[in-house]
């Protein structure tokens, strides 16, 4: 499905990303784990089309978008749920829900999403009237993935999604990603709890300073030794 | 919001806001016959229509800094823009010798709209004249809106790329070229340099400027509740986040720019009228900041606060403290209540506003009907639960009084 292709990325002086290679399959979870500043997350950015890439193709489904506006990478079927939730603090719940549909005219296709979204979520139905901004964290988050699921997208990128969560709660997020999967949306992770995203994923990248150093199947990984004492503290 | 309002109270409030607003014009309609022969009270019709006409110029400005989050300050200069366009083609083409005294023949143009369709349907004395007399106006209206949003936006397209502070001094810097391009002696021949434009067609009812903002101010506020208000919002909030659901971040900028834009031109239009004189001088970054103090004081991001401010604003400044000025304020006379003065209690006022409110009047929060009747329905309670209240307050102390006693005696 998704294709990267020798991408590479310049912030300013700084050499992001050195020629990263990257596919994406159907029907699976894939996750891309790394340290801080590893440029997992300009990796997600360069495919929505939010930053300059330098060289390198994208494709998707055999089509360039590497040079396409967000809008229509959006349009495309891809979708990214940013790091650190970004929910519209002013709007209601269900007006960020509507936010996420923003490109789609289907009036009856969006009212099926979103009970979708409020059946994965029951807590979003609970808050439907409520501002986004007194949600709890995880409540937040929630409703961060939910607003990308209303785009109907066939990729769903998430950024950190456990990003300053209780334990639990990350659990909660963990077996909703698996759901969501299950109802055929692919989804590309990034995560700095590799041991959670490792669990889950099909397949998995790992990352260094701007290039994949390693990738296998999420079980085989876990398993060596080298992420095993960089990653995941063994 | 409107789903969670069951149907039966949702049309309700329709059928009372119908009656509400009815009222209000029969109420303007007896005041403008009634009230404004008698100079005594002429003062309540100029506040009214001031301060209906700033009201739309304030709603126009919220609707870019409070709900597109784009702090903008080229307010002044777009009404500018709509105040010049109506007023050069409204006036009688034989009084435009008068008028453009300075420049020969009575200046390039020889036409005005309004008396060319009385005449067109009717002459003066004919009611077809008068429709005609009014058509003509609200056709100008409309072409001082279209001027003025048509020029915001050629300003918008690179003004727009800047954000927060730089916006607001880009948009500022527009402003004040505006002002002087239209003060340009070259251009003295169409805006009659920087002499006092005049003599050109106005309203004679308050009805009018009413009716017109009502109008403007229900067309807004049907804007914000739309889809592209939501994609507004959405800006407001969080950028990246609305550009990544595939929001287009430029276009919506721009529409909400040029849409405020226009308004403010519509707004300056009415300014002319009401004025019946304009000039480009008074059209400074203050008047843009005396619109920004309405905003801020109503609610950034409410609609009724920015007309509830606009009220408030013009009455202080127009009527309830002229008296400071004149020396004479609420039956007290003093000396030091010099021209001026007002200005100095007018600041305290403002600063009171903002201290005990911080988010303005209003806040984000909007007149509803479901609101008031709490209001008044929870009202008795909240009275009768005052004694209470203070009671509680006081034995709280006086235990703090008691445990500190105690302590002091241990």
């Amino acid at each position: 499905m998704l294709t990267i292709k020798e991408l590479h990325v310049h912030y300013g002086g700084i050499h992001a990303l050195r020629g990263i290679n990257l596919e994406v399959a159907d029907g699976q979870i894939i996750s891309l784990i790394g340290a801080n500043g590893a440029g997992k997350s300009t990796t997600l950015k360069s495919i929505m089309g939010l930053v300059n890439k330098t060289s390198g193709t994208i494709e998707w489904n055999g089509k360039d978008i590497t040079n396409l506006a967000t809008r229509h990478v959006v349009k495309e079927g891809i979708v990214l749920c940013p790091e650190g939730r970004r929910v519209f603090p002013d709007l209601t719940v269900e007006e960020n829900l509507r936010i996420g549909a923003y490109l789609r005219n289907d009036k009856e296709g969006i009212q099926k999403d979103k009970e979708w979204v409020y059946e994965l979520f029951p807590r979003m139905k609970e808050r439907e009237w409520q501002l986004a901004g007194t949600l709890s964290g995880g409540e937040q988050q929630m409703l961060a993935v939910g607003r990308a699921l209303m785009s109907k997208p066939k990729l769903l990128m998430l950024d950190e999604p456990s990003l300053g969560l209780a334990p639990l709660v990350i659990k909660d997020i963990f077996a909703i990603i698996k759901q969501i999967k299950e109802a055929g949306v692919n989804v590309l992770l990034i995560e700095q709890n590799a041991k959670a995203a490792l669990e889950i994923s099909d397949y998995a990248y790992v990352m260094e300073t701007g290039i994949i150093t390693m990738s296998g199947k999420g079980k085989d990984l876990m398993n060596d030794e080298r992420v095993k004492k960089a990653y995941l503290g063994e | 919001m409107t789903e969670r309002i069951n149907g039966s109270s949702n049309k309700r409030n329709m059928v009372l806001s119908f009656i509400a607003l009815a009222a209000l014009l029969v109420l303007v309609y007896v005041l403008d016959i009634v009230i404004k022969p008698t100079s005594s009270w002429n003062n309540l019709m100029t506040c009214l229509e001031k301060g209906t006409i700033y009201a739309l110029v304030a709603v126009s400005m919220n609707l870019l800094n409070g709900f597109t989050g784009l702090f903008s300050l080229g307010q002044a200069g777009f009404m500018l823009i709509g105040a010049y366009a109506y007023a050069v083609f409204a006036i009688a083409p034989e009084d435009r010798t008068t008028v453009y005294q300075y420049y020969e023949g009575g200046g390039l143009i020889h036409f005005s709209l309004p008396h060319m369709l009385q005449d067109m349907m009717g002459g003066a004395d004919a009611f077809g004249g008068a429709i005609g007399y009014y058509l003509g106006i609200i056709l100008l209206m409309i072409f001082a809106g279209l001027l003025t949003a048509g020029i915001a936006f050629l300003i918008g397209i690179p003004v727009l790329r800047l954000k927060s502070d730089y916006l607001a001094i880009a948009t500022l810097g527009f402003a004040e070229i505006i002002r002087s391009f239209f003060q340009w002696e070259g251009l003295g021949p169409v805006t009659n340099g920087s002499n006092v434009l005049r003599k050109f067609a106005s309203y004679d009812s308050s009805i009018f400027p009413v009716l017109v903002a009502g109008v403007c101010i229900a067309f807004i506020v049907m804007l914000i509740n739309s889809s592209y208000g939501r994609a507004f919002k959405s800006i407001r909030d969080d950028e990246i986040a609305a550009e990544a659901m595939g929001v287009n971040l430029f276009k919506h900028k721009e529409l909400s720019f040029v849409i405020s834009s226009f308004f403010a031109g519509v707004g300056g239009a009415l300014l002319a009228m009401f004025q019946n004189n304009i000039n480009a001088s008074p059209f400074t970054s203050n008047m843009t900041y005396e619109i920004l103090l309405i905003v801020v004081i109503g609610g950034i991001g409410s609609v009724t606060g920015s007309i509830i401010g606009s009220y408030l604003f013009i009455a202080c400044s127009e009527w309830w403290l002229r008296g400071l000025d004149k020396g004479e304020f609420l039956g007290i006379e003093a000396d030091f209540m010099t021209p001026g003065f007002r200005k100095v209690v007018f600041a305290v006022v403002i600063m009171g506003i903002v201290l005990f409110y911080s988010r303005g009047i209003m806040g984000t929060k909007e007149f509803s009907w479901d609101g008031l009747f709490n209001f008044f329905r929870t009202l008795p309670a909240r009275i009768a639960g005052i004694p209470g209240k203070i009671k509680a307050k006081f034995s709280a102390k006086k235990h703090k009084k008691n445990t500190k006693k105690v302590k002091e005696a241990q």
